[in-house]
């Protein structure tokens, strides 16, 4: 059962990137929009387009039943999330089930079970897949501070249900602790609508590496290796590279079979992101991200596969293009968020107008962006506004390559992290690939403006 | 009794109440001193607290809860 027509359920460079991967395949698109929207560069791209709502999020991209009626009138006979929005609700994608479509994705139990940081550690474990040591559930400031000490400290007191990093907050002492639980409780209760907290050690300065994984409906799973993303601000990553520079072979290949076992564990289907922390020659699952991921290209780059077109593929019930061994992996990609913020502001969103956009090109760079010049960045959605991602056959020409695309690329109108990028590619820590979770802050903190 | 009306200093969604489920900041008819925060706008995923640049009492909300705003958009009316 091939797919036939997608709705498209996301908006901005993503939404433009799946339509885009529909065309090639033969599928038509449709997209939906919001009130900001009508004009957007996915509206204008897909086959069709169908209005949802009001510019803000929560009545147009996060509005499910608006969307859904969507898929329905559309004539659809599948939903493609995207990342962000609904992408890892599993009531969402239990209604797609529920309504005879299909839901570009795993099934919406995995996303349940992988959306529950518990039930995710517990996958983990059965998979043999190490886990950064924690507790279960702690219900009181003395339940807390009882399982600390098995944990050890410092800890950190996150949100069962959180995610995106949001959630999370550091005790280094009992006392400490004591008043941060009941502080996270209240504040997991009222953001997440469920109280429920647990505890984690706090790792000092490890790295944020992630593996990226595709598993088809005929239980094969493969990897398509792994990306570093410690480059965070706010737990909010702006720039990744793959492959993980410092990583031996052997450590690769544990991460990576990891992965693979713990999509096969839980009855993986589709694309989906194994994020794990890594501090010397150990490792540790963080989370499983179950839908396509910003930061795809850099995989894209490195391995020649379409991972949206492997999504839409496996939708439709086709087994995996690839065998493990044809996934291979040639030369070093960077990518580099450019979002509207003005890093010389704290990173003060800017939405507006783009007067004035020279994006840049030549071999081996790529740029992922719905914005075109005269286009209004709304202030309703995410900052997210371009990815640049580059390639070159070792990782000290995609350096240069990223210097020069970054000189070559002017946005104006509005500040964006571009800059900001021209800068940290001069940075020793980032040249030489020895960066950790805790560079980027500490960096900004620390570095002139200006 | 002159008037004063607080203004937004970002585009964005403006909401009267710091979640969902929470109670507004401020109703009509309660007093606010200067520095008080008076309600929220989310602009691209971040939340800025509109707070009062002056002392009052809440005459009017000239916005709906989770209306779109622009910058420089009224938002409350303070008699001050």
């Amino acid at each position: 059962m091939t797919l036939e027509s997608v709705l498209v359920a996301n908006r901005g460079e993503i939404a433009l990137r799946v339509v885009r991967a529909c065309r090639e395949l033969g599928i038509r698109s449709v997209a939906v929009y919001s009130d900001a929207d009508a004009s957007a560069a996915h509206v204008r791209h897909a086959d069709d387009a169908v209005h949802i709502g009001k510019s803000s999020a929560s009545k147009s991209y996060l509005n499910a039943d608006a969307v859904l009626e969507a898929a329905r009138s559309a004539g659809v006979d599948a939903v493609h999330p995207g990342y962000g929005f609904l992408s890892e609700r599993p009531s969402f994608a239990a209604a797609v089930e529920e309504a005879g479509l299909t839901f570009v994705g795993p099934p919406s139990s995995v996303i349940a079970t992988m959306g529950d940081k518990a039930a995710a550690r517990a996958v983990a474990r059965s998979a043999d897949v190490p886990v950064v040591p924690g507790s279960d559930e702690v219900s009181s400031a003395d339940d807390a501070v009882a399982a600390a000490e098995e944990v050890g400290y410092p800890v950190l007191v996150k949100a069962s249900a959180g995610g995106g990093g949001r959630g999370i907050r550091p005790a280094a002492s009992a006392d400490e602790l004591r008043t941060v639980v009941v502080e996270a409780q209240r504040e997991a209760s009222s953001a997440f609508g469920s109280g429920a907290v647990y505890l984690e050690r706090a790792l000092q300065g490890p790295r944020h590496v992630e593996v990226q994984v595709l598993a088809d409906t005929h239980g094969s799973v493969v990897h398509c290796f792994e990306r570093e993303c410690s480059l965070q601000r706010r737990r909010q990553k702006i720039l990744e590279e793959a492959p993980a520079p410092g990583l031996s072979s052997e450590l690769r290949s544990a991460l990576c079979d990891a992965a693979v076992r713990l999509s096969s564990q839980v009855g993986y289907v589709g694309a989906g992101t194994v994020e794990f922390l890594v501090e010397g020659d150990e490792f540790f699952f963080i989370e499983m991200n179950t839908r396509i991921q910003v930061e795809h290209p850099i995989t894209e780059w490195i391995t020649g596969l379409d991972l949206v077109a492997e999504q839409l593929r496996i939708a439709g019930g086709e087994p995996l293009s690839v065998a493990q061994d044809d996934v291979v992996r040639r030369g070093a990609a960077i990518e580099f968020r450019v979002n509207a913020e003005d890093p010389d502001q704290d990173f003060l969103p800017s939405p507006g107008e783009v007067t004035g956009l020279e994006l840049p090109g030549g071999p081996g760079v790529r740029v992922d962006t719905a914005l075109m010049a005269g286009d209004v960045v709304p202030p309703f959605y995410d900052s997210l506004v371009a990815k640049l991602a580059v390639w070159a056959p070792t990782r000290e020409q995609a350096l240069a390559r990223g210097r020069r695309a970054l000189a070559e690329y002017r946005v104006e109108g509005l500040p964006t992290t571009i800059g900001l990028h021209r800068r940290l590619l001069d940075e020793q820590a980032v040249v030489d690939g020895t960066y950790d979770i805790t560079t980027l802050e500490t960096w900004l903190e620390d570095s002139p403006r200006g | 009794m002159g008037s004063h009306t607080i203004t937004s200093r970002t585009p964005g969604v403006f909401y009267h109440r710091p979640s969902p489920d929470a109670d507004p900041y401020v109703t009509e008819g309660a007093s606010v001193a200067e520095g008080d925060t008076v309600g929220l706008v989310e602009v691209m995923k971040t939340f800025h607290e509109v707070k009062a640049d002056a002392a009052g009492t809440v005459s009017k909300f000239l916005v709906e809860n989770e209306d779109e705003v622009t910058i420089g958009q009224d938002l409350v009316e303070l008699e001050t």
